[in-house]
């Protein structure tokens, strides 16, 4: 979210009731912001699950290949080396470094995947601007509208909110 | 829960009164842990000094000799490595097996392996006599126009220890980022938000982020638990592969793994009791984590146990007279037989205590203890290299090993070293996992 209202709530359960009944209206473009992780407010706020583990089972298979190759290409293929005649091709004596060629490869997608998908590192956000947030990884269990949802209505919306049950709500200006 | 287990998170907490305790330990010092980073300081001084003499004298400083050309810096090294273990054991794979109390201990544990494999890595650089070549050890197109020996063992130790490295910074600094973002958001001066928030890479909260966070966790933990079995199993196959009597045994695999974890759980009991006396984790590291750490520390000692009596057993079965010779001979009654039986003492008999309640119920016993196990897995790594090599087939060659002043600094400055990069850490990071304490306290509520 880059720009509209931010609302706090009690706990989880407020929150996850506030988004909720907000979904069920037809907000679409929401968000919420939790100091921890919550089932509850997890499911309430929907959408697709990650998607990394397909990304990081591509990464695998590449750090393998690429592993397998450079092992091939150096041993097998470059500069071969006759070792009481034992074959220079041999994919027993590379199964170890395949696998931590692998894990390594499917470790780094993973942690850059996952920054990409959260679009970090961004040490700047409009949210930072805001008082409200200032406590968000601490205590604050925020839900957030964007300004763009066709829903989106400055003075409903809030009215909305407090209805919900917000402890205060604020803009988040761009 | 059943009646009468102890809780895991002790206390009314709201989440803003957990975030401040957990912060604690950033802000307030307590005066040994300076005076004992001042201590460990000069002992970091001491190894570098070791350091610099190696590089400029060579490894004829150390003790080792022909036939014992694997002394402290391979039991060093082994040692350190099996210590890093615990971290991305109790991290990873009481992850994938739902643990809660895993929550409020694998910071801790986690920093704990990332410094032990800081360490390990050192002895064996320098044990390769020229350390500024290490990096011939990794494939790249040199004008010598020829590649490292992949069918080697050592080869595959330098990837596994590298990877091992590499994947359990990221799963650290994974699980870091959103206490780091508390941290920046509880900051209490400018210096520290900016700090904390330039590690903190923006992070924001957000449940898109958590989803992400979670998954990518998920997945670096199902990586990781693999990798920490391979790791020593990787290093076990530098002895499994050599012809040595001693060495050359197929159970080496799963009788490393099953000691590192061991000592692994053991330094973290080392760490974690002092620690939570002197910031008062009482409440969030509690009698039943302390309880569950040394039931491991017991199951992971048996298997050690176990691993010693297959290879008393074997080494019968075989036939082999030089096996036989060393396992019934020369280790328990040769010249280093009394570390043989200290050995067996520490990390046989002593874990045998953690049977009885009393004893997991007392934090100083199992302090006591932990030291006991260390240095029980430090012998078994000594006894293991030293008295293999120091007699083998030929008798003539037969030679005796007595590690040098510069093994003793090494060594001692790597335990400085590690207790330097520990006391740092406690000054900067929140040692205790932030968000997954507050999990805790959202599923279970308080007293959980």
């Amino acid at each position: 979210m880059r720009s509209g209202l931010l609302a706090r709530f009690a706990g989880p359960d407020a929150l996850a009731a506030a988004l909720t009944a907000l979904r069920d209206e037809g907000y679409a473009r929401l968000d919420a912001y939790t100091p921890c992780p919550d089932e509850a407010v997890d499911a309430a706020l929907g959408g697709p699950p990650s998607p990394l583990a397909r990304f990081v089972l591509a990464g695998g298979l590449s750090g393998a290949g690429l592993a397998y190759l450079v092992l091939w290409w150096t041993q097998a293929v470059d500069y071969p080396l006759n070792i009481g005649g034992r074959p220079a091709h041999a994919p027993l004596a590379y199964v170890p470094l395949v696998f931590e060629g692998a894990v390594l490869c499917a470790s780094l997608t993973a942690f850059v995947g996952f920054l990409l998908l959260c679009g970090l590192p961004r040490l700047w956000h409009p949210l930072f601007e805001v008082s409200l947030f200032e406590r968000a990884s601490i205590d604050g269990w925020l839900l957030a509208v964007d300004d763009r949802d066709p829903r989106f209505d400055d003075e409903q919306t809030t009215a909305r909110l407090q209805a919900l049950g917000a402890e205060a709500v604020v803009e988040v200006a761009p | 829960m059943s009646e009468g287990t102890p809780p895991l998170l002790i206390g009314r907490w709201t989440d803003a009164s957990l975030t401040d305790a957990l912060l604690e330990p950033t802000r307030r010092r307590p005066r040994v842990l300076t005076v004992l980073l001042g201590v460990t300081g000069l002992g970091t001084l001491m190894l570098f000094a070791a350091i610099g003499w190696t590089f400029l004298a060579g490894i004829g400083t150390w003790g080792n000799n022909i036939p014992v050309g694997w002394g402290f810096a391979i039991i060093n090294f082994v040692w350190w490595i099996g210590i890093g273990h615990a971290g991305t054991f109790i991290s990873a794979v009481l992850l994938l097996f739902e643990q809660p109390w895993r929550n409020s201990l694998n910071r801790l544990a986690e920093a704990m392996t990332l410094f032990a494999v800081v360490q390990a890595g050192l002895f064996p650089v320098l044990h390769l006599g020229r350390p500024w070549f290490a990096y011939w050890l990794v494939p790249y197109p040199s004008t010598m126009e020829v590649w490292p020996q992949f069918m080697s063992v050592l080869t595959w130790d330098a990837g596994a220890v590298t990877t091992y490295l590499i994947v359990s910074v990221l799963f650290w600094y994974l699980g870091l980022l959103p206490d780091l973002a508390s941290a920046r958001d509880a900051a209490t001066t400018r210096f520290r938000r900016r700090a904390y928030g330039l590690f903190a890479l923006g992070w924001r909260g957000s449940v898109r982020h958590w989803r992400h966070q979670r998954r990518a966790q998920l997945l670096l933990a199902g990586l990781a638990t693999p990798l920490v079995l391979s790791v020593h199993s990787i290093v076990s196959m530098d002895f499994a592969t050599a012809k040595l009597s001693g060495w050359h045994s197929t159970i080496f695999p799963p009788y490393f793994v099953a000691g590192a974890i061991f000592s692994g759980f053991a330094m973290v009991l080392t760490l974690v009791v002092p620690l939570r006396r002197l910031f008062h984790w009482e409440r969030f590291i509690t009698a039943r984590h302390l309880d569950l750490v040394a039931k491991m520390t017991l199951a992971m000692g048996l298997l050690v146990a176990y691993s010693y009596a297959a290879e008393l057993f074997v080494a019968w079965y075989s036939g082999v007279p030089a096996e036989r010779h060393l396992f019934f001979d020369t280790r328990p009654l040769g010249p280093y037989g009394w570390l043989y039986w200290a050995q067996m003492t520490c990390n046989v008999a002593a874990p045998q205590l953690l049977w009885f309640r009393a004893v997991r119920r007392r934090p100083w016993a199992l302090f006591v203890l932990s030291i006991v196990f260390n240095i029980g897995m430090w012998l078994e790594r000594f006894v293991l290299i030293v008295t293999s090599q120091h007699r083998d087939f030929l008798p003539s060659s037969w030679d005796l090993y007595v590690p040098s002043l510069i093994d003793g600094a090494l060594f001692f400055g790597s335990l400085s070293f590690f207790a330097f990069l520990m006391l740092l850490f406690l000054r900067v990071v929140p040692p205790v996992a932030i968000a997954e304490t507050k999990e805790i306290l959202h599923e279970r509520g308080t007293d959980a």
